[in-house]
């Protein structure tokens, strides 16, 4: 350094978490020069997004994902950063703190941001090997240790953490039980009707509940094996997890005898009382009687503060309005204000939908809403928390208002509701993105002033949707209004078509998430500009919701192309081909007979025998089919689907039944094959092959799922294609029985059909994910596979049923086979 | 040939509920087969069943507001004025249609007044 320039103020955070680093880098963006900055941190992590935690625990995150300030960010701003160590003394006459390995560092300015420790209450057992909270990383490495090693888990506590962790461990496959003090779930932020809703629909994802359960004790001895009640009821658990409330961490303020009372107590400045070099932020806080659990009011407190250290002595922090969201995936719920009417004066307005899972409760007070209450569909929660957070007067809607924005000001003779409408009518002070305090005007500015096309840029630059992802949506239709047709959603990924901006993964997640059931449904809600699709996205969608909901969507015949809709070929000359099933490439003497009757009987006029081991029949008129058809099914035959994007064929070669090298009896496997996967729907059509040994007479190495036998069991690969572009197949695994060979193919193709893009066959996606992702979901995770498995066979419950006999026999409306005649 | 059908009256081929929305049935005529779209709005088109392009039959193809696009190589037909979306060139013939009281009526060469 220049020894010539005035020494830097020195500045020592204590406390490497969400809310010091963010009181850091606001100074860094005010006063970049100003301090030479020193940051303790408990962790042995860099700074990471602790509200992402519930998302790795679910799966949906890695560890790596959610680091917000790397190591080279800190060396990039010339930050000194000790991690994995405590300050444990200060000496405030001084001026340094001393860590736990003894590394003294001196400040003009301390800041103290040492966040909240978990609630334990005086639980005997708790603390014992099986037993964790739910704050930090280390927690979260626990939990998925013991979810992969063992299968019970209790979480204790039904507020916000409580159920995110039952989630998350629900995701990882442990049976979970949560034992909550309460009648109803959530209650400080639902009312009873919102937290009952949010009880069923979790309790049908297999979360059992325990409510008005009071812990008495944690059972075990060398690790927990249970929780017993005070009502006696007892519950096995390998895991459990107190998630029952947090409490500012304060030990170290008390120490050094600052003011403490439930926090540290701190100005509107956010000064110490007892000391105005020394600072304080985020959940160790008590500021004007009020303690605090949630990010977005520390981000103002973040702003304030670094003003403050900045010099700017106005700056003054006031609590914003809160609301809560929770982050389930597929379960909405907001709540902000109020939960219920405090008296006779403030009035509820409520609607519920019982079959949609729909539930809203305003409370209003002179005409202003004081408080929002809303679960299933809660797209219209920013617009009502905007309402109250601006006390505006919404007497003129009163009637309508609780319908939602749309219809509300619809009545109110605004233009017809369009998705992106409601963002476009905010003002510039609207705030977007709660968690980080965002606001629209600064998003616009954003994208206008940098350029940016994407949400991810968006989201780097402004933060905004970068903490709990809520708010993607409404920023996502500030980037469309900015760019029009110029934004694409996932980068990346191409819109499915002219008629939206959405590519498939994103519709394919709304379709679940929102529990979407219909293709205008889907259509309308995520905004597609045509309002009835065209022959691209209507196929697709048909698809995507088959696949989501079987035995529950109704198929749409007339958003299905042609082959699918008739269940034949259609050639050149509008005529159709038909190609029965032989099961795995073998037929008998009956079936030859049955064909040779149908070719001479419609005048078929061409016979041949297709590269899928099965018999062609050529130039069949369209009124004929659902006679050729009811001919074939007598002889047992049934549609070969060689006109489906679903299960094509299962080829076979002779195997060991004949051929003087065959390892195993590869047609049999072929035929079970065929007999499970038949009938199945996928983005794209699916051909299997089994060979009965490497010479692969079958070709099986370019399949989607090919099996080769050998000696000591069978190869599996996948994602082999033979088509314009050949691609041999990628090897999975080997496995030893037919049991296996089973449950392997029908949970790859149950990935596939989850996962992959309409018209995308398994080759490209293999190709697009990599046989590494396949790897780990199918071989690796063994009840993740099972799952699969188990997903696959029940939709086919729904999906074998002969179209040819369904039409055959008049079970489905045999008219588009047959032409009107005019009458005289 | 547009315009040229000559007809003394219309025939009745069948009711608006045979066809479904978002569908279209053919009709046997003198000149050939004619495909009579149902919109999802429950407008009625009639044009001939051969796709300006290689003769695909349009009847068969996915209908999509006042278009349907060809199942062979998908051209998109537009139902109203019969001709193929840019930047496909083409035209195909349109036939008189109405709706009377839920019966469709196809005005046809040489159908009986
Ligand atoms: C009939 C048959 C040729 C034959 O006479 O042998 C055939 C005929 C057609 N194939 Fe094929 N393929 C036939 C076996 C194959 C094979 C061989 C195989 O399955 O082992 C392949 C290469 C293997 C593969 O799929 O990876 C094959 C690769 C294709 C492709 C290229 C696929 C690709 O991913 O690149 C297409 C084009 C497409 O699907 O988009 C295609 C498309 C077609 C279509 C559907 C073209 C069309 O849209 O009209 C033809 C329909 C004929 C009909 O109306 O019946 N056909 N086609 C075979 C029917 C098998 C069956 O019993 O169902
Ligand atoms: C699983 C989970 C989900 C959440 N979800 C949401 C959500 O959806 N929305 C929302 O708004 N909020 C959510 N939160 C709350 C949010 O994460 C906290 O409000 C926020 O992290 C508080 O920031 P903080 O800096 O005050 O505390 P922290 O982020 O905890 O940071 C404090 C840091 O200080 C360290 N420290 C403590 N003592 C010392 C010491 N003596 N020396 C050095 N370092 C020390 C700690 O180890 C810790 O790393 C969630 C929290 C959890 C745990
Ligand atoms: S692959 Fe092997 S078992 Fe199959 S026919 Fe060829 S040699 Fe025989
Ligand atoms: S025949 Fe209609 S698009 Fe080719």
């Amino acid at each position: 350094m220049n020894m010539m320039s005035p020494r830097r103020q020195r500045l020592v955070v204590i406390g490497n978490g969400m809310a010091g680093m963010r009181t850091v880098e606001e100074l860094l963006k005010r006063a970049p020069q100003r301090y030479e900055i020193t940051v303790f941190g408990a962790e042995p992590h860099p700074n990471y997004d602790r509200i992402a935690l519930s998302s790795v625990l679910a799966g949906e995150k890695t560890l790596e994902q959610i680091v917000i300030n790397s190591r080279d960010w800190y060396a990039a701003n010339g930050i000194r950063l000790i991690t994995g160590d405590p300050v444990v003394a200060v000496d405030r006459p001084g001026r340094t703190v001393t860590s736990a390995s003894g590394i003294t560092a001196g400040y003009d300015r301390l800041l103290i941001a040492t966040g909240s420790k978990p609630l334990a209450p005086p639980i005997p057992g708790l603390g014992l090997p099986g037993t964790c909270a739910f704050r930090d990383i280390h927690d979260v490495e626990l939990m998925l240790e013991a979810a992969r090693t063992h299968r019970r888990a209790v979480v204790i506590g039904g507020g916000l953490l409580g159920l995110e962790a039952a989630w998350g461990l629900k995701r990882r496959g442990m049976s979970v039980a949560l034992v909550h003090l309460m009648p109803t779930l959530m209650e400080r932020q639902l009312d009873t009707h919102a937290g009952t809703l949010l009880q069923r629909d979790l309790d049908k994802r297999g979360i059992a509940f325990f409510t008005n359960g009071q812990t008495e004790e944690i059972t075990g001895t060398d690790r927990a094996t249970g929780v017993r009640l005070a009502d006696g009821r007892e519950i096995e658990a390998d895991l459990v997890v107190v998630a029952i409330g947090i409490r500012p961490n304060i030990d170290l303020a008390r120490a050094m005898n600052l003011e403490v009372n439930r926090g540290i107590v701190v100005d509107d400045g956010l000064r110490t009382t007892e000391d105005p070099n020394i600072f304080a932020v985020g959940e160790c806080i008590e500021h004007r009687g009020q303690i605090f659990g949630l990010v977005a009011p520390i981000w103002e407190q973040a702003k304030v503060c670094a003003a403050q250290l900045a010099g700017e002595e106005e700056a003054a922090y006031v609590t914003p309005a809160l609301s809560t969201r929770l982050k389930i995936t597929g379960i909405d719920v907001f709540s902000a204000g109020s939960l219920n009417a405090a008296d006779e004066a403030d009035e509820e307005i409520t609607f519920a939908d019982a079959a949609r899972g729909v539930y809203r409760k305003l409370v209003l007070r002179e005409q202003k809403i004081v408080g929002a209450v809303m679960y299933g569909d809660v797209a219209d929660g920013g617009w009502y928390f905007q309402m109250l957070r601006e006390g505006a007067d919404v007497s003129a809607m009163r009637d309508t208002i609780i319908l939602g924005r749309a219809v509300a000001t619809a009545a109110l003779g605004s233009a017809a509701p369009d998705p992106h409408a409601a963002v476009a009518a905010l003002p510039d002070s609207a705030e977007i993105c709660g968690c980080n305090g965002v606001c629209k005007g600064a998003i616009g500015k954003a994208i206008a002033e940098k350029g940016l096309t994407t949400l991810d840029a968006v989201r780097a630059h402004t933060k905004a949707s970068a903490s709990c992802g809520s708010c993607t949506p409404q920023v996502e239709s500030l980037l469309a209004l900015a760019l029009g047709d110029g934004f694409r959603k996932a980068a990346g990924e191409k819109p499915m078509c002219r008629c939206t901006t959405h590519g498939h993964d994103v519709v394919r997640k709304a379709i679940l998430e929102e529990r979407i059931k219909s293709i205008p449904e889907a259509m309308a809600r995520l905004g597609w500009t045509n309002p009835e699709g065209c022959a691209s996205c209507r196929p697709a969608l048909n698809y995507y919701l088959l696949c989501a909901w079987p035995g529950e969507y109704v198929d749409d015949a007339q958003s299905r192309f042609v082959n699918e809709r008739m269940h034949a070929n259609i050639q050149k000359d509008g005529t159709y081909s038909v190609v029965p099933r032989m099961w795995g490439g073998l037929t008998s003497a009956k079936e030859l007979r049955a064909i040779a009757d149908v070719a001479e009987k419609y005048q078929v006029r061409e016979v041949k025998v297709t590269g899928g081991q099965r018999i062609d029949l050529f130039g069949i008129r369209r009124e004929d089919l659902p006679a050729v058809w009811r001919d074939l099914n007598a002889a047992g035959m049934v549609s070969g689907h060689a006109y489906a994007k679903g299960l094509r064929t299962v080829k076979t070669c002779v195997g060991s039944t004949w051929c003087r090298f065959g390892t195993q009896d590869s047609t049999t496997m072929g035929v079970k094959l065929e007999k499970m996967t038949w009938g199945s729907w996928h983005p794209h059509k699916v051909k299997l092959a089994v060979s009965g040994c490497p010479r692969n007479c079958a070709e099986a190495t370019i399949k989607d799922f090919g099996v080769v036998a050998v000696d000591s069991g069978w190869e599996l690969s996948v994602g082999g294609n033979g088509g314009i572009h050949v691609r041999a197949t990628d090897r999975l695994c080997k496995v030893e029985t037919e049991a296996e060979v089973l449950e392997y193919c029908g949970a790859f193709l149950q990935l596939y059909r989850e996962e992959a893009r309409y018209l995308e066959r398994t080759a490209p996606w293999v190709k697009r994910v990599g046989i590494d992702y396949v790897k780990k979901r199918i071989v690796g995770d063994a009840e993740g596979r099972k799952a699969l498995h188990a997903k696959f066979l029940y939709s086919q419950q729904f999906a074998q049923v002969d179209p040819w006999a369904e039409r055959a026999a008049g079970g489905a409306p045999a008219e588009p086979f047959k032409t009107l005649v005019p009458a005289e | 040939m547009d315009g040229m059908v000559l007809t003394s009256g219309w025939a009745e081929i069948g009711r608006l509920t045979d066809i479904p929305r978002q569908g279209a049935r053919v009709v046997a005529s003198s000149i050939g087969d004619i495909a009579v779209f149902r919109a999802l709005d429950d407008t009625v088109f009639a044009i001939e069943d051969r796709c300006p392009h290689k003769g695909g039959p349009l009847s068969q193809g996915i209908v999509h507001g006042h278009a349907v696009t060809c199942p062979l190589h998908n051209w998109v037909i537009d139902l109203q004025s019969g001709e193929a979306a840019a930047p496909d060139v083409g035209c195909v013939k349109r036939i008189p249609v109405k709706v009377e009281d839920g019966r469709v009526l196809l005005s046809l060469p040489g159908a009986a007044a």
